[in-house]
């Protein structure tokens, strides 16, 4: 894929992350949705499957999920870029978007948290304090099970029925709910299961 | 430079990170633990095994790292080494937490380029997306249980569970809005219901 991106739209999408970064309660993942209304739907800066396949190999890959956010700013420098095959020029664009969407996704909130610590710890017993934070719970919850919807419904383009990924999705989320199982045989499984022709 | 919080001070015996050093390669060997996400880690290195934190710090902490904007375990992380070694703490444990896993990253990037265009490989990362999808959701629906005892009620929660939902997922409202009116709302009516 190759898309043209001029400076006022790195401007636009590091403004953007600069505000997700601010709206991200409860973890980056949260904003997986907005981020694929932004990238997706509304630009078209990545196509549906290096969207959703960079979520799922920033979960298949040791360190912090965050990382995705690495993956989708590089892939928007690749496109720029004329794509990865073009040579050095798309990799500097790719490592320039990487910086843009994760400086923009830390810089705020990163920030706040090392201004707030103090501040929180001393007024943890506050009534203001404990409103935000238990009047956050029902929506952050809300948030989690709308993206596992988005990240499952959004790579629906193999040669399987739809209905075998939601089916995949649906198992993995009774499996993690129930039992202790460690993550890493679940994604193993969805590779192996996506690699036979499954999903 | 903030000076060190009363209660590391008044317990110098107990165990902490020796230099910002220390905490950029413990923070780079947890993160490298950490499949599908760092926290369980986290709670093991920190709590149980270095005992840099006891079990009620962490779950303050974590509180906190919660209620702030931002990836949770990167918040987490700034508080923890800004509390030893303040602004040099906060950046070492931060890059820790980042750098290595970040080429690592990148390297798996690559390499999925390279064979993207196998449909073997295509359909591996669409049955990890399809898992990946589900194993978010699920941590969400652990996260129903904890709601019984918030002051909205149960069935407001789930109501406002709902909402939130269809706005995001079905309507696709940008998340701004939602926080804004739904969060808004629900932050509101709890300071009502706690000051009663």
């Amino acid at each position: 894929m190759s898309i043209t991106m001029h400076w006022h739209d790195w401007l636009a999408l590091f403004a953007q992350y600069l505000m997700l970064s601010m709206l991200s309660i409860s973890g980056a993942i949260t904003t997986v949705p907005d981020m694929h209304r932004y990238l997706v739907e509304q630009h078209r800066w990545l196509t549906d499957a290096q969207f959703t396949s960079s979520v799922a190999i920033a979960q298949a890959a040791p360190g912090p999920n965050v990382l995705f956010v690495a993956l989708m700013g590089w892939n928007v420098g690749l496109n720029a870029g004329g794509g990865i095959a073009a040579g050095p020029k798309a990799w500097l664009l790719g490592l320039f978007g990487l910086a843009v969407t994760m400086v923009g996704i830390m810089l705020p909130s990163t920030t706040l948290t090392y201004l707030a610590t103090r501040w929180g710890h001393r007024n943890r017993e506050r009534r203001a304090v404990r409103a935000f934070k238990q009047g956050m719970g029902p929506v952050v919850v809300g948030l989690l099970i709308a993206t596992g919807w988005v990240l499952a419904s959004g790579n629906s383009t193999g040669q399987a029925p739809a209905w075998h990924l939601w089916l995949l999705a649906g198992v993995a989320a009774l499996i993690v709910w129930r039992t202790r199982l460690h993550l890493l045989w679940l994604l193993g499984a969805g590779a192996l299961l996506g690699a036979v022709g499954f999903v | 430079m903030h000076p060190p919080s009363p209660d590391v001070a008044a317990a110098p015996e107990r165990p902490r990170p020796q230099s910002p050093r220390d905490l950029f390669l413990s923070f780079t060997w947890l993160a490298l633990q950490g499949f599908g996400g760092v926290l369980t880690i986290v709670q093991r290195e920190m709590v149980e095994k270095k005992k840099w934190l006891t079990p009620d710090e962490f779950l303050e902490d974590w509180a906190v790292a919660q209620v702030l904007p931002g990836p949770n375990v990167i918040n987490l992380a700034v508080m923890i080494g800004d509390r030893y070694f303040g602004l040099r703490g906060a950046a070492a444990a931060l890059a820790g937490m980042l750098t290595v896993p970040l080429i690592v990253i990148l390297a798996l990037a690559v390499l999925y380029a390279h064979f993207a265009g196998n449909p073997q490989v295509a359909g591996a990362l669409r049955g990890m997306g399809a898992v990946a999808g589900g194993l978010i959701a699920a941590t969400g629906i652990k996260l129903i249980a904890p709601l019984r005892r918030n002051p909205l009620g149960f069935g407001l929660c789930l109501a406002i569970v709902g909402i939130v939902f269809a706005a995001i997922a079905l309507v696709r409202i940008p998340l701004g809005w939602v926080l804004i009116f739904v969060g808004g709302i629900a932050c509101g009516e709890t300071w009502r219901r706690l000051g009663r």
